[in-house]
């Protein structure tokens, strides 16, 4: 039996599809069954971060309507056999989307899968409502900016009335200089006022924007701190005690021996 | 033969008269007899007025019959009604005047969009996000962060106030006065209180300890007892 995590955060363009597909590859890599649910209709791009976009037949909509079987729609990954995407429907009415239908699609693949992970649209309305009804648990997305971290509140505000654990948090797009001179808010700030549990903390990152344009998710990248901070994130989600990353950039072979010698740095 | 009870008694203190009304008879004999009593003790018209205290027991008199009370105590009889006390209230005037004067603790995080409203004081332990709003119609006690917005004595009392472990908000609202943060960054502050100045004419904020000075009512349950 497979858990449901839906990732949201109320404000547009901090990083949802990013997030959920990058969860759900580090997730696959650990060789767990991941399905991936893009819900945000009529504005769907899961599928294009994923690399996916030329594979889509059937959508979830067709699913709803009873069109297709959930199984025609779901697309294998072309990386690994874990990783599997419902993709969302770009053209069909938004109204078909039900959240008894998704939890009924949601029921069927825990069967299936260990984590089904779904990407929520912005906002509260419906979309949001279709979004959440079939998860276990959510994931809530924010960056270190004001509206941002207002908008992920009203969001926790919400999750709260639902019949689910507390949200986890994902702080994302984080520059360390600008935290470190005061210029962002810092994540002590924005767990205080949030305070729900934070699950992951991720820099912002160039290979980021480089790997969806690419469609491969940055996870699959070793090297990279978004990658590491996507993997630590997985980890976690299965219940793994692992320490948040370090914001300082990576010192110097020469400065960490002045260090360790105790010179100033 | 028995004797009549005495149904209207009057009673000279310190603070003017008392007048009893028996409670055990009906209202309008009552009436008959307070009439017979008022005419028979007309006072001489040079005499200054005498205010007069109505003490009716255990008897409970609306609105009607309060307003026929006064005709006949006051019409051209030179008495004035000071109160009409009753030791009796209604259930329903009771059951409101303990929503009003309990103190009501939430514990929970106030977030942006959500409001919280109630009737009497509110004791919230938890934050108040920006964004978020409580309202009530007596005082608001907050052991956490205000960074919303907190409205104190919507039922236009002024007398009411804000407490909280820690201040920064966004609006104070006390009855029907406003203030708002400062454009600039500010600080906020910790174990303060907010409150309508009335010299000022406007919300002020002061260390708590100043409220004992400024709200003295405050230690007294039988506040609002005496308000309403």
């Amino acid at each position: 039996m497979g858990e449901a995590i839906v990732v949201t955060s109320g404000k547009g363009g901090v990083g949802k599809t990013t997030t959920t597909g990058n969860i759900g590859t580090a997730l696959a890599l650990m060789e767990k069954k991941v399905c991936l649910i893009d819900t945000d209709i009529g504005l769907r791009n899961l599928d294009v971060v994923m690399g996916l976009e030329n594979r889509i037949i059937y959508d979830i909509v067709d699913v709803i309507k009873g069109s297709c079987k959930l199984k025609q729609a779901l697309i294998k990954d072309k990386r690994f056999d874990y990783l599997a995407l419902l993709p969302a429907a770009q053209t069909s009415d938004k109204t078909a989307l039900t959240p008894e239908g998704m939890k009924k699609i949601i029921a069927e693949l825990k069967q299936e899968y260990d984590y089904i992970i779904i990407d929520c649209p912005a906002g509260i309305e419906q979309g949001f409502q279709n979004a959440i009804a079939g998860a276990d648990r959510a994931i809530v997305v924010t960056t270190p900016e004001k509206s941002s971290v207002r908008d992920a509140d009203r969001i926790v505000g919400l999750l709260e009335q639902e019949e689910m654990d507390p949200p986890n948090l994902v702080i994302n797009r984080i520059r360390s200089h600008m935290m470190k001179s005061g210029e962002m808010l810092d994540i002590d700030e924005i767990v205080q006022v949030l305070s729900i549990d934070l699950i992951g903390i991720v820099v912002d990152d160039e290979a980021v924007i480089k790997a969806s344009n690419d469609g491969e998710p940055v996870a699959l990248k070793s090297n990279s701190k978004a990658s590491v901070a996507y993997r630590n994130i997985a980890r976690r989600i299965l219940g793994e005690n692992v320490p948040l990353q370090s914001l300082e950039d990576e010192k110097g072979v020469l400065q960490r021996l002045k260090k360790f010698i105790g010179m100033r740095t | 033969m028995q004797e009549k009870r005495q149904l209207i008694t009057i009673k000279g203190t310190r603070d003017g008269f008392s007048l009893f009304i028996d409670d055990s008879c009906t209202f309008d004999t009552a009436l008959k007899e307070l009439k017979e009593k008022i005419a028979a003790a007309r006072p001489n018209k040079e005499d200054p007025m005498v205010a007069v205290t109505v003490k009716t027991g255990d008897r409970y008199l609306d609105e009607v019959q309060k307003t026929q009370l006064k005709e006949i105590i006051s019409e051209e009889n030179r008495f004035t009604i000071q109160a009409i006390e009753s030791d009796v209230i209604r259930k329903a005037d009771a059951l409101q005047w303990k929503e009003e004067s309990e103190i009501k603790a939430v514990n929970r995080t106030i977030r942006s969009g959500q409001v919280l409203e109630v009737t009497g004081d509110l004791l919230l332990i938890g934050d108040i996000n920006p964004g978020g709003k409580v309202v009530s119609t007596g005082n608001i006690y907050i052991m956490g962060n205000l960074y919303g917005i907190a409205h104190a004595g919507s039922g236009m009392d002024q007398n009411a106030f804000i407490a909280a472990s820690f201040m920064k908000p966004s609006q104070l609202r006390i009855a029907d006065y406003i203030s708002r943060a400062p454009d600039y960054e500010s600080s906020g502050v910790y174990m303060e209180c907010a409150l309508i100045d009335k010299n000022e004419d406007k919300i002020i904020i002061d260390r708590l300890k100043r409220l004992s000075h400024k709200r003295d009512h405050l230690s007294s349950f039988e506040r609002r007892m005496k308000n309403g």
